[in-house]
C-alpha cells in the first residue's frame, strides 16, 4: 500500500515539475519569442498561405468569437455526417455499423465541445476512419480552441487598453503545431513501446489456454490516447477507456496518462503569470486550485483504500481496497487519484469505473465537475475560474464600498451580469436536466421512444439518482466521464445531453471572452492605495470562498438525494 | 460569418491531413519497432499463440490460477465493467455467491483471506492481473489438482511476482496468463 501512496504523490510532483517549464515555453510561443521549435515556422506559414489567413490581422473580441464559432459549427456538421455514414466509408475492418441520427448528433457535439461523452463503445460503435478522421481530429482542434480562447483573455489582461485580443487563426494553429502535436508524438511513442496498439490491423481471433475462442479488438490507438489526455478530451479508443489493458497497459503508462491530462491546464496557469508579467497572481491561483483539489482527493483515496463496507460485512478483509470496477495494476490509490484529477480537469477518461466507486468518491467526482475550475480543461479551466474571479471582485467591491476594479479596469454591471448568467446557467442545466430525466423515469419509464423498459438505470435507489445527476453534471462540465450503468444510447439521453454539452461549452467561453473584451476596451485606471490587490493571498481565499458558496448553494439539494444519502445508508 | 467560412474550411482540411493522416501513420511506423510491432504483444507456447500478454483470459479450471470475474466474460472484442454501485443488493448477492464458490473450490482458505479482487469484477473486464496474495491463496488447490508439491507451485508464483514500477511506485501484481503458461511447464 505504501508504494501505491508514493506512486500518486510522485505523480503529482512530476506534474508540477513538468508544468512549470512548459508554462514558460507556452508564454514564449504566444509572445513570439524564440523557442527551440521555431523550425515549425515555415510549416505554419505554409498553412496560413494555403488557407488565406493573415496571421498579423488584429481581432476584436467579437471578431475573435465569430471566427471561433464559425469553424466549430463547420466541424459539427462534418462530424455528424461522418458518424451517420461511417459503415459505408473505408477503414472499417471490423465492419461496424452506422450510428443512428440521435447518436451521431450526441457524438458529434460531444467531440466538438471537448466533452467526449460516449454513448457508444469504440470497439463496436466507431470505425478506424471515424476514430482518426473525426474523433482524433476533433480532440486536437477542440483543445486548441479552448487554449486559443484563453490566450485571447491573456491578451486582454496584458495590455492597458486594447481592442485587439489577437488573431484566432494564428493562435489556434500555433497551439497545434507548437504545443499539442510535439507533446503528443512523445506520449504516443511511449505508449506504443509499452504495449498500446498503433497498427491499422483489425480484430484478431485467438483460442485461449482453456480452449475458448475470443476476439481481441485493436487499431491505431496510441496516437489517439495521447491527444485524448494532453487535450483533456477523455474519449477512449476502447469502451473501457483507460481501464483497458491496451489503452493503459501498466503503471508507467498510467502515470504518463494522468500526468499528460493535468499538464497543459496546469502549465497554462504558469504561462499566465509569465505572459502578463504577474507571476504572483498565477502562483496564488495555483495554490487555491491545488488546495481545492486536495480537499476532493484525500477523502476519495482514503475511502477507496478502505474498501466497500458492505463487502467488509461479508467477512472479506479487502487488503487491496475497493476493487469493483478497478484494475489490479493500478490499485485503489492510483484509481482514486485519477478519478479526481479527471473530473476537476475536464478530461473524463477513466482508469476505473466511477459507477462502482464508493459514495464519498462519487460525491467528490461530481463536485470536481460542478466547480470545473480547479485547473480545469485545456484553456476553459481558467476561463471558468475567471468567472469566479469576477464575482469575487464584485463582492469585494461591495464590501469596501468602491467600484470594483480588476487589474486596472472597472468591473461594471454588464460584466457582472454576464458572469452571473454563466454561473446560473450550469446550475440550470444540471438541475433542470436531472429533474426532467427523473420525471420521465418515474412517469414514462416504459416509453419506447425514449428508453426500452428496464434499460434506464443499472442500480436502484440513491445510486440510481446519482447516475442521472452524474450524466448531466458531466455533460454540462464537458467532462465526458459517466456512471456508465446508465442506459444512455437512446433518444432521450442523446438529445438532452447533446444540448447540455453545447450550452455548457460555448456560453462559458463566450462569457469570459466578452467580459475581457469589454474590460480591455475601458480606460486604464492606475493602481492606488485603495486598489484591490488581486494577487494577494486574501483575494485568493476570497475567490475560494466564492467558489464554495456558489457550489454549495447551487448543488447541495441534488447531492443530498444522491451520493450523500447513499453514504449514510451504509455508515 | 461568411468571411470566416472559407479559411475555416481550408484550415479544417489542412489539419485533417496533419492530425488524422500524417500523425497516426508516423506513430504506426515508429511502433513497428516496439514489442509486438504495434499490433499488441502476443505470448506463444510451442510456436502457437495462446493469448495477448496484456489481456486477461478466463481461467475457471481448478488446475489453473483463476483470473478475476469479468463483465464481458474475457472476450476482448468489447470491454466493460459491471457498473454495479457499492450498495446494490443484487450486486452484493453476486459477490456473496462468488465467495461461496471460492470456498467450495478452495476449502483450506479462510474467508477473510479471500482477496477482494477475486470476488469483484474489473474495470475493463479484461484485467490480466491479480495481487500476489490473490495467487498465493490458490496454491493449495492447484497443487492438489495437479498432484505436485505446493512448495513448487508457490516458488513459481514468487518468481512471477512483478515488483512495483522501479520498486517504488504502484502495487505488486502477477500476470495470470504468464503464470499459467509456466505452470503447464512445471513437472
Amino acid at each position: 500500500m505504501n508504494t501505491e501512496l508514493t506512486g500518486i504523490i510522485v505523480t503529482f510532483i512530476i506534474t508540477v515539475l513538468l508544468a512549470f517549464p512548459l508554462g514558460k515555453y507556452i508564454a514564449k510561443v504566444f509572445s513570439g519569442e524564440k523557442t527551440f521549435l521555431d523550425f515549425m515556422k515555415p510549416v505554419e506559414h505554409l498553412i496560413y498561405r494555403i488557407c488565406g489567413i493573415n496571421p498579423a490581422q488584429e481581432m476584436s473580441w467579437k471578431q475573435f468569437l465569430k471566427a471561433m464559432l464559425t469553424i466549430n459549427m463547420l466541424w459539427l456538421v462534418y462530424a455528424f455526417f461522418m458518424f451517420l455514414y461511417q459503415a459505408h466509408l473505408p477503414l472499417n475492418p471490423d465492419g461496424n455499423p452506422n450510428m443512428t441520427a440521435d447518436l451521431s448528433f450526441n457524438t458529434a457535439i460531444s467531440f466538438v465541445v471537448n466533452c467526449d461523452l460516449q454513448h457508444y463503445s469504440g470497439e463496436s460503435g466507431a470505425t478506424y476512419l471515424t476514430q482518426l478522421f473525426v474523433i482524433t481530429f476533433l480532440q486536437f482542434v477542440s483543445a486548441a480552441t479552448g487554449i486559443a480562447c484563453l490566450v485571447a483573455l491573456f491578451n486582454g489582461l496584458k495590455e492597458k487598453t486594447t481592442n485587439n485580443l489577437g488573431n484566432f487563426w494564428s493562435i489556434f494553429t500555433k497551439t497545434i503545431t507548437r504545443i499539442l502535436l510535439p507533446l503528443c508524438i512523445v506520449v504516443a511513442i511511449l505508449l506504443a513501446f509499452n504495449g498500446s496498439p498503433a497498427s491499422y490491423d483489425g480484430k484478431d481471433t485467438i483460442v485461449t489456454m482453456q480452449g475458448d475462442t475470443v476476439q481481441v479488438s485493436r487499431g491505431p490507438a496510441a496516437g489517439m490516447i495521447a491527444i485524448k489526455h494532453l487535450g483533456t478530451n477523455g474519449g477512449g479508443w476502447f469502451g473501457a477507456n483507460s481501464a483497458h489493458p491496451l489503452e493503459n497497459p501498466n503503471y508507467f503508462t498510467n502515470m504518463l496518462e494522468v500526468i499528460g491530462q493535468v499538464l497543459i491546464p496546469m502549465a497554462m496557469l504558469f504561462a499566465l503569470g509569465f505572459y502578463i508579467k504577474r507571476k504572483k497572481f498565477a502562483y496564488v491561483i495555483f495554490g487555491v486550485m491545488t488546495m481545492g483539489i486536495l480537499c476532493l482527493l484525500i477523502p476519495t483515496v482514503i475511502s477507496e483504500i478502505h474498501g466497500n463496507p458492505e463487502i467488509a460485512k461479508m467477512g472479506i478483509a479487502q487488503a487491496t481496497g475497493a476493487m469493483e470496477g478497478k484494475e489490479v495494476r493500478f490499485g485503489p490509490a492510483a484509481s482514486g487519484y485519477w478519478s479526481i484529477l479527471t473530473t476537476v480537469i475536464s478530461t473524463g477518461s477513466v482508469n476505473s469505473m466511477h459507477d462502482s466507486s464508493m459514495p464519498v468518491s462519487g460525491l467528490m467526482q461530481m463536485l470536481g465537475m460542478l466547480v470545473n475550475g480547479f485547473y480545469g480543461g485545456c484553456g476553459v479551466g481558467f476561463l471558468n475560474y475567471f468567472i469566479y474571479i469576477i464575482i469575487a471582485v464584485f463582492i469585494s467591491g461591495l464590501m469596501v464600498g468602491r467600484t470594483p476594479e480588476f487589474m486596472g479596469h472597472k468591473v461594471e454591471a454588464r460584466e457582472v451580469k454576464i458572469a452571473a448568467l454563466v454561473t446560473l446557467l450550469s446550475a440550470f442545466i444540471v438541475k433542470g436536466g436531472a429533474a426532467l430525466a427523473t420525471y420521465y423515469f418515474v412517469n414514462h419509464g416504459n416509453a419506447d421512444w425514449a428508453v426500452k423498459p428496464n434499460a434506464w438505470l443499472n442500480n436502484p435507489g440513491y445510486h440510481g439518482f446519482s447516475e442521472i445527476l452524474y450524466e448531466f453534471t458531466s455533460g454540462n462540465a464537458n467532462n465526458g466521464s459517466g456512471f456508465e450503468g446508465l442506459g444512455d444510447n437512446n433518444i432521450f439521453w442523446n438529445v438532452s445531453t447533446g444540448f447540455a454539452m453545447i450550452f455548457g461549452r460555448f456560453l462559458p467561453i463566450i462569457g469570459p471572452v466578452a467580459i475581457i473584451g469589454l474590460m480591455a476596451n475601458k480606460k486604464y485606471v492606475p493602481e492606488s492605495a485603495g486598489t484591490l490587490k488581486v494577487d494577494s493571498l486574501t483575494f485568493g481565499m476570497m475567490t475560494f470562498a466564492v467558489i464554495i458558496i456558489i457550489t454549495a448553494l447551487s448543488y447541495f439539494p441534488p447531492l443530498v438525494l444522491g451520493p450523500i444519502a447513499e453514504y449514510f445508508s451504509i455508515h | 460569418m461568411k468571411k470566416y467560412l472559407l479559411p475555416s474550411l481550408k484550415l479544417t482540411l489542412v489539419l485533417i491531413i496533419i492530425c488524422s493522416v500524417l500523425y497516426p501513420l508516423f506513430i504506426a511506423a515508429v511502433s513497428k519497432l516496439a514489442p509486438g510491432g504495434g499490433k499488441g504483444e502476443t505470448l506463444k507456447v510451442n510456436g502457437k499463440v495462446v493469448g495477448y500478454a496484456n489481456i486477461g483470459q478466463k481461467f475457471t479450471a481448478d488446475k489453473y490460477f483463476w483470473t478475476r470475474p469479468s463483465a464481458v466474460d474475457y472476450n476482448a472484442a468489447g470491454s466493460a465493467g459491471s457498473n454495479m454501485g457499492p450498495t446494490n443488493a443484487e450486486y452484493l448477492k453476486q459477490v456473496q455467491d462468488r465467495i461461496d464458490t471460492f470456498l467450495v473450490h478452495n476449502p483450506s482458505v479462510k474467508k477473510e483471506d479471500i482477496p477482494a479482487e477475486l470476488v469483484t469484477a474489473s474495470g475493463s473486464g479484461l484485467d490480466p492481473n491479480v495481487s500476489p496474495h490473490g495467487a498465493y491463496v490458490q496454491v493449495a488447490r492447484i497443487a492438489k489438482a495437479r498432484n505436485i508439491s505446493s512448495e513448487k507451485v508457490k516458488a513459481l508464483v514468487v518468481q512471477q511476482v512483478q515488483k512495483p514500477l522501479l520498486g517504488l511506485f504502484g502495487p505488486e501484481k502477477v500476470n495470470i496468463l504468464k503464470l499459467n503458461i509456466e505452470l503447464d511447464q512445471l513437472k
